[in-house]
């Protein structure tokens, strides 16, 4: 009797850590996640336009249908990012994701304030490479430090009527996302 | 003899009771920050770095992208305001206000998230398309055939999900009841 006890407590005790385990895996080994699925679609470090989301060729589950979508694949490795997106008619945000798909920072155009949203991301070590110039942190330039090196920008302009869709995308295709290959630092001095 | 056996229904038991656990919680989602306005309920936290490690797991199984929450919210229903499962050969309607926002869509998925085709091309509907009645209310017909006013068709599907999204507004964590967000109710009115 004790012993079929002891055998169910230790199995469900055990088992709990095999849950708690595989839940804090999941994330790293999930091979079909939307870094994964993007992967094969965009470029690395440029601006990817997905088509117009349809049933059939969604990339992802539960994409809304009245954005145009693109994506921006980033590697910090050779540097900071530089990301410019022109503001569409009715509503555009930008969202940056880690490798593992943790939205750690979104961006609207009214919160932008302005007709194009621009931003620098980096690596927590770039930003520490910063030079501490008064001009650097006074400009009102916005910058994103990444958690991971890797990670998605999706940036979406919305078309309030399927017939806007075609400007909602042609607005995206003006978005730019590149390599800084100098330090930040240089083209803020005037 | 009896010790190996012991140990093997132990490791047996724990394996089936920790991957079985993980594949509910990863699949069906916990109520960890869940926001449950009639039949919508949503996840702010999931649009945050303090998302928890069940989202976590359960985005990474469905692939999907989660709306950050600069950039808006997303309430889903799967059942009606009467917790019976939104059937696509059924009537159903979605009527009232919706939360303040600049924008919202409404649309629907099968329960995978994939759009359901139609020869319409109609997945759904933007706050600035759908026709109101004076007040500023809508009401929005989800039927199979072909209805008057905002119809919103399912092609037909036993179950089906709706999404509704509002960008750019004040609804998120520290949301709480129906009086801070004002969701629209979702009736079944009539199966053949």
């Amino acid at each position: 009797m004790i012993r079929i006890a002891f055998t169910l407590v230790a199995g469900v005790v055990l088992g709990v850590i095999v849950h708690l385990v595989s839940v804090l895996a999941l994330p790293r080994i999930a091979s079909q996640d939307a870094y994964a699925r993007l992967e094969p679609l965009t470029k690395l470090n440029a601006v990817t336009q997905l088509p117009a989301t349809e049933p059939g060729n969604a990339p992802m589950p539960f994409m809304d249908p009245a954005f145009a979508t693109a994506v921006c694949r980033y590697d910090l490795s050779g540097g900071s990012i530089k990301l410019t997106v022109p503001v569409s008619q009715a509503y555009t945000s930008v969202s940056f994701y880690t490798r593992n798909e943790v939205a750690y920072y979104a961006i609207n155009d009214r919160s932008a304030g302005r007709r194009v949203i621009e931003l620098d991301l980096m690596t927590p070590e770039q930003k520490a490479e910063l030079p501490e110039d008064e001009d650097i942190t006074a400009a009102d330039r916005l910058i994103i430090v990444s958690p991971t090196p890797s990670g998605l920008i999706v940036m979406k302009a919305l078309a309030a009527e399927p017939s806007l869709m075609s400007q909602a995308q042609a607005a995206l295709t003006a978005a730019n996302c590149r390599v800084q290959t100098e330090p930040p630092a240089a083209p803020a001095k005037r | 003899m009896r010790l190996i056996v012991v140990t093997l229904v132990v490791l047996l038991l724990a394996t089936s009771v920790g991957l079985g656990l993980t594949w509910a919680t990863a699949t069906r989602g916990t109520d960890l920050g869940t926001i449950t306005i009639g039949a919508w309920t949503a996840r702010p936290r999931t649009g945050t770095a303090d998302i928890d490690p069940y989202s976590r797991a359960s985005i990474a199984r469905s692939g999907e992208l989660p709306v950050g929450s600069g950039d808006g919210v997303m309430f889903i229903a799967s059942t009606d305001d009467n917790k019976r499962a939104l059937d696509g050969r059924c009537d159903v309607v979605v009527s009232g206000v919706t939360p303040a926002a600049r924008f919202w869509t409404m649309t629907l998925y099968d329960p995978k998230g994939r759009l359901v085709a139609n020869a319409l091309q109609r997945y759904g509907f933007t706050s600035q398309e759908i026709v109101r009645g004076s007040d500023g209310s809508f009401e929005v017909r989800i039927a199979a055939r072909s209805r008057a006013g905002n119809w919103l068709p399912t092609g037909g599907l036993d179950k089906y999900v709706l999404a509704l999204r509002l960008y750019d507004t004040p609804v998120g964590v520290a949301t709480r009841t129906q009086k801070d967000a004002p969701m629209p109710s979702v009736t079944t009115v009539g199966c053949p």
